[in-house]
């Protein structure tokens, strides 16, 4: 499977649940966790060659002169932190389907969740600097939907935005670094930086760049002084605690600091500045982690405090020290993904986190217990977990470490690691049962235990076996971090004089002291004035959210006729000051003459535009003004040259103005003069102002010719040859343009979509939809709701009206017409049925959804464009044929005209679904719309008894 | 006609202005329709206006009009009409939701 592919699989997988949900929630679960299957398959398919040393690159050229191409690599590395997105991903996916509840939106999760994992998977493949960069903030975006999944608890939401805003400052900083490594290195492709270390290390940049990008990995894995969003981040749902904080989110600072290792690292900026951090969080967020009462919070405190460790261990800068590094991560990924499940189980059960009112489960949830015993041992670095066997490795580390402060403090930190795991297990799960659990607790179904069973599974089989489990990923993840074979040799047993042993024991021993003297300590810790990263945080943040509030409250006071006002000023200045300060040539062209109709037409134009300024407070008045205008412009098109446009002005200007009527029947008849004198002299003077300067452009713009050749010829030339058609207009539209104009029926589409939400937000409970049921028609209703007239002539122009559409649609690619003009038509026809038999008549004999006609236009365009595909050619190149079925003439066939069809669908479906949609909301304000069928049979009976 | 055509895209566009700066939804979807008339008109224009000649190819037809400005336009018309239609709407559910047909927030100081 393409590395491609494996990046791209959980982004396409991100769109299947919320169709999926549809279905059911087992079912979204299954496709999703299917999705991120594959993808783990295809990851393991490469696995082989990877193990071997190879390394595997996929390349496409994106954007090549900006350096940046979507270039794609797997080596050791990448295949350990793929590994882990994706398999304790498929945990997490599982996990989750029986941890929310049913009031949880569960779509939009495996979707976000899903697009997480797409960000994180591309960030460990990336062979790119830039798309590294693009994939880094895709994790911050996502991580932030993810943490802030519970929009209705304020944690949540400032959980999320705090991690945004720090992650995502951070990533600011690494863009600058990634940028100045690219230009020292002179490419921004991975495989040539990572070959450039000497010339990197050497240049006077390096300092800023190691900094920067230092900045940005230690906001990501929580490193100090960063650490503070990790805990808040808590407030999201359990199984996006366990995933984000165990195998992936905080991981990503990691994995780039262990990416960038051959070309950062060996320097003494590089050992004192990430080896010091790494410890002094390790140290300082293990101790904090001691006193944490909520379970989540102890296991959040860990995670940093165990970040810590390993950051200091990529510090240090040696083969080996990386090498335990790369174990660590595998280790602390299995026990600390299954501890926070175990977390989210004892909450989903016991309604509690707060490991105060908790105590004595284990005989209640067994499984639990045994679950969280072995991971939180492993946590301790108790033997013979896999926890054990890399923290002995990483104090043989640190013990060969050039200060003895460094093992020193790494002992304290160990000490207090083993105190807060044997308290999370101690005090979750032993001690009394108590009888004031908030929920009676048992052990969960085998969806809840399983996840974590598994990960307890490989903790221990790690733990036995680390030559076989687990040395073959580290080889190859540590091969690629140094750049060389690495064999790495782990055994549980160093003899007596390993100074690991005695620091472990050291460890131990300091830990079940200060575990002893919890409560005490606990005592003091509380009276101690402590800083809160939160409330510095907001400190920080308050000053800039009162500035751009202070700054929105002034610029945007709800003023919309200010805003348009300053607009239009800026737009005529600007407007004006090029145009007098740049040259033009002056006029040449001839003004073509005028006949007595068209200046008669002007003048109605004319006049009917004053009117609508002059009459504007007469809406009804003002909406025939509309008519006139619409109607004149459409003659003029005509009068131009232009048939196309004439056909679908007018039929635009048909739908406009019934649509304007139904939509006036609601508002207010006239409108208030509530402007003074000044005020309108003001806008008067603007507007006539900018009137002045369009109109007088559009003059010079018609007195001059074109600056530039026109491509106008080439489609003239074209038309036939290569579209098929002699109407140029159309073949621009579905051939030459066809791109375009998808995008435009995408756009109506969208259009009457939000109409209908519109509609729908209008007619669901709430005040608008109060007032809407107490509206009363203020005006007088005419004395025959459907004319018989009408009806009579309507019904029969209905079939007529339909098959000048299809003659319109049929025709336009050769003379004036196509799918626009026929979906207009088509439409008004239909709707002089609503309006002339009503709403319930029309309904009851319309069996097509308008919803459906828009997707099936959009489908069939997007699906012609495609087919050219399979030809070989690119997206929406067209072909056409000439065909003879007797007996009739040959003709033509080309894939437009398909193209088109879709056009006409989608147009007949927007313009149907805006009128509906407004028909509704009339009969939801009480209306009398005959809401049954109508028909002339019962007028008849009616008025004849 | 090129003075005709430019004083018509001139008034057109003079009106829809003054009208989308009036403080009721209504005139602001009537201004904004006058000026997509006026804009379309313009795009068109720029094709140059002549009278009597085909956008359609056949071997009679001596000189043409230029098909491009029209293709253009012609797409913006339906356009227009889309977002005219989301406007109403928009203007529909504000009319109800706040009961007057204000395009002003309370807190606006316009006057």
């Amino acid at each position: 499977m393409s590395l491609a592919l494996i990046a791209a699989l959980p982004f396409l997988g991100a769109l299947l649940p919320g169709l999926l949900i549809r279905v059911s929630r087992t079912a979204c679960a299954t496709v999703t966790g299917s999705v991120t299957l594959l993808a783990l398959i295809g990851l393991g398919l490469h696995a082989p060659a990877v193990l071997r040393g190879e390394v595997l690159t996929t390349r496409f050229e994106w954007l090549p002169q900006l350096g940046l191409n979507a270039t794609f690599m797997l080596d050791g590395l990448g295949l350990l932190f793929a590994g882990l997105i994706l398999g304790i991903g498929l945990l997490i996916i599982l996990y989750a389907r029986f941890y929310l509840s049913d009031r949880d939106p569960m779509g939009q999760f495996y979707t976000y969740l899903m697009l997480f994992q797409g960000a994180m998977v591309g960030i460990v493949l990336s062979d790119n600097i830039l798309l590294l960069l693009v994939f880094w903030e895709l994790t911050s975006l996502s991580s932030f939907l993810l943490i802030g999944y519970w929009k209705h608890l304020p944690e949540g939401r400032q959980g999320a935005r705090m991690a945004l805003a720090v992650t995502g400052g951070g990533g600011l900083a690494m863009i600058a670094g990634m940028l100045i490594l690219g230009q020292i290195a002179g490419s921004y492709d991975l495989s040539v930086i990572l070959q450039a270390g000497d010339a990197i290390r050497a240049s006077d940049w390096y300092l800023t760049a190691l900094v920067l990008i230092l900045l940005g990995a230690f906001a990501k894995s929580a490193q100090f002084p960063f650490h503070f969003w990790l805990p808040h981040a808590m407030a999201a749902p359990t199984p996006v605690s366990a995933y984000l904080h165990s195998a992936t989110m905080v991981k990503a600072g990691i994995f780039l600091m262990a990416r960038m290792w051959p070309v950062l690292s060996g320097t003494p900026e590089w050992f004192w500045i990430v080896s010091l951090t790494g410890l002094f969080t390790m140290v300082m967020a293990a101790k904090i982690a001691f006193y944490q009462t909520d379970l989540k919070a102890l296991l959040a405190f860990s995670t940093v405090s165990h970040l810590g460790l390993i950051t200091m261990l990529l510090g240090f800068g040696t083969k080996a020290a990386a090498t335990v590094a790369m174990f660590h991560i595998v280790n602390h990924a299995t026990f600390k993904a299954a501890l926070f499940m175990s977390a989210g189980i004892v909450d989903h059960e016991t309604h509690t986190r707060d490991i105060r009112r908790l105590g004595g489960l284990r005989h209640l949830m067994p499984l639990t217990f045994t679950i969280a015993a072995i991971t939180g041992l492993s946590m301790a670095g108790i033997p013979p977990f896999n926890g054990f066997l890399s923290k002995e490795m990483m104090l043989e580390e640190a013990a060969h470490a050039p200060h003895w402060m460094i093992p020193a403090l790494v002992c304290i930190g160990a000490a207090l690691s083993v105190a807060y795991s044997f308290r999370l297990v101690a005090q979750t799960f032993l001690g009394p049962q108590r009888d004031d659990y908030p929920h009676h607790p048992h052990d969960p179904g085998i969806g809840l235990w399983g996840a974590p069973a598994l990960l307890a599974v490989l903790v221990v089989l790690i733990g036995l076996m680390p030559m076989t489990m687990a040395t073959w990923l580290v080889d190859a993840a540590a091969g690629a971090v140094t750049g060389g074979p690495v064999q790495v040799k782990i055994a549980h047993w160093h003899g007596l004089g390993s100074p690991a042993l005695w620091m472990s024991i050291g460890a131990v021993g300091g830990g079940l002291l200060l575990l002893g003297l919890h409560g005490p300590l606990d005592a003091i810790w509380r009276r101690m004035p402590r800083p809160e990263g939160k409330r510095i945080f907001d400190a920080l943040i308050e000053p800039f959210a009162r500035l751009s509030a202070a700054l929105t409250g002034a610029v945007h006071d709800g003023a919309m006729g200010r805003y348009l006002w300053i607009g239009g000023a800026t737009m005529l200045g600007v407007g004006a000051y090029a145009f007098f300060t740049g040259g033009h040539a002056p006029g040449t062209l001839p003004l073509t003459p005028v006949d007595p109709i068209a200046a008669a037409g002007w003048l109605a134009l004319m006049v009917a535009s004053a009117g609508v300024g002059v009459l504007h407070h007469q809406r009804l008045l003002t909406l025939v003004l509309i008519g006139v205008i619409g109607l004149i412009v459409s003659v003029a098109f005509a009068y131009l040259s232009a048939p196309d446009l004439a056909l679908t002005q007018i039929s635009v200007e048909v739908a406009t103005v019934i649509l304007m009527l139904l939509a006036l029947n609601f508002l207010p008849k006239t409108t208030p003069r509530e402007s003074g004198h000044l005020r309108r002299g003001r806008d008067a003077a603007l507007a006539g102002l900018i009137g002045l300067g369009v109109g007088g452009l559009a003059y010079m713009l018609m007195m001059r010719g074109f600056a530039f050749p026109t491509i106008a010829d080439y489609h003239m030339a074209n038309s036939k040859a290569l579209g098929g058609g002699t109407n140029v207009v159309n073949v621009i539209l579905v051939d030459f343009r066809g791109y375009d104009t998808f995008g435009e029926i995408t756009v109506l589409g969208i259009a009457a979509t939000l109409i209908f939400a519109l509609t729908e937000a209008l007619l669901r409970p709430g005040p608008a939809n109060d007032r809407l049921r107490n509206w009363r028609n203020d005006t007088p209703d005419a004395g025959d709701r459907h004319p018989l007239m009408m009806v009579v002539a309507t019904r029969m122009m209905l079939p007529i009206a339909l098959m000048v559409g299809i003659y319109i649609f049929l025709r336009g690619h050769n003379v004036p017409g196509g799918g626009f003009i026929a979906g207009l038509v088509v439409s008004i026809a239909l709707v002089m049925q609503y309006m002339a038999s009503g709403f319930g008549w029309t309904a009851a004999r319309q069996k097509i959804d308008y919803h459906g006609l828009i997707g099936a236009g959009v489908l069939i365009a997007a699906a012609t464009g495609i087919g050219s595909w399979f030809a070989g050619r690119p997206f929406m190149t067209s072909t056409f044929g000439y065909v003879e079925i007797w007996p009739l003439e040959k003709f033509e066939l080309a894939t437009a005209a398909l193209f088109d069809l879709g056009v006409f669908l989608t147009v007949l479906g927007a313009v149907m679904l805006a009128l509906s949609s407004l028909t509704r909301i009339a009969i939801r304000a009480g209306q009398t719309v005959n809401t049954e069928a109508y028909d002339m049979q019962d007028k008849f009976d009616r008025e004849t008894h | 006609m090129e003075i005709l055509v430019a004083s018509a895209i001139g008034l057109m566009t003079a009106v829809g202005i003054y009208l989308i700066l009036r403080l009721r939804t209504f005139p602001v979807i009537v201004g904004l329709s006058m000026i997509s008339y006026a804009c379309n008109v313009f795009i068109f224009a720029s094709g140059r206006i002549v009278a009597g000649l085909p956008p359609i190819l056949s071997p009679d037809a001596a000189a043409y009009t230029d098909p491009m400005p029209q293709a253009l336009v012609l797409t913006a018309i339906v356009i227009s009409f889309g977002m005219t239609a989301v406007l109403v709407m928009m203007a529909l559910g504000a009319f109800f939701e706040a009961g007057d047909d204000r395009i002003d927030l309370d807190d606006g100081g316009a006057k």
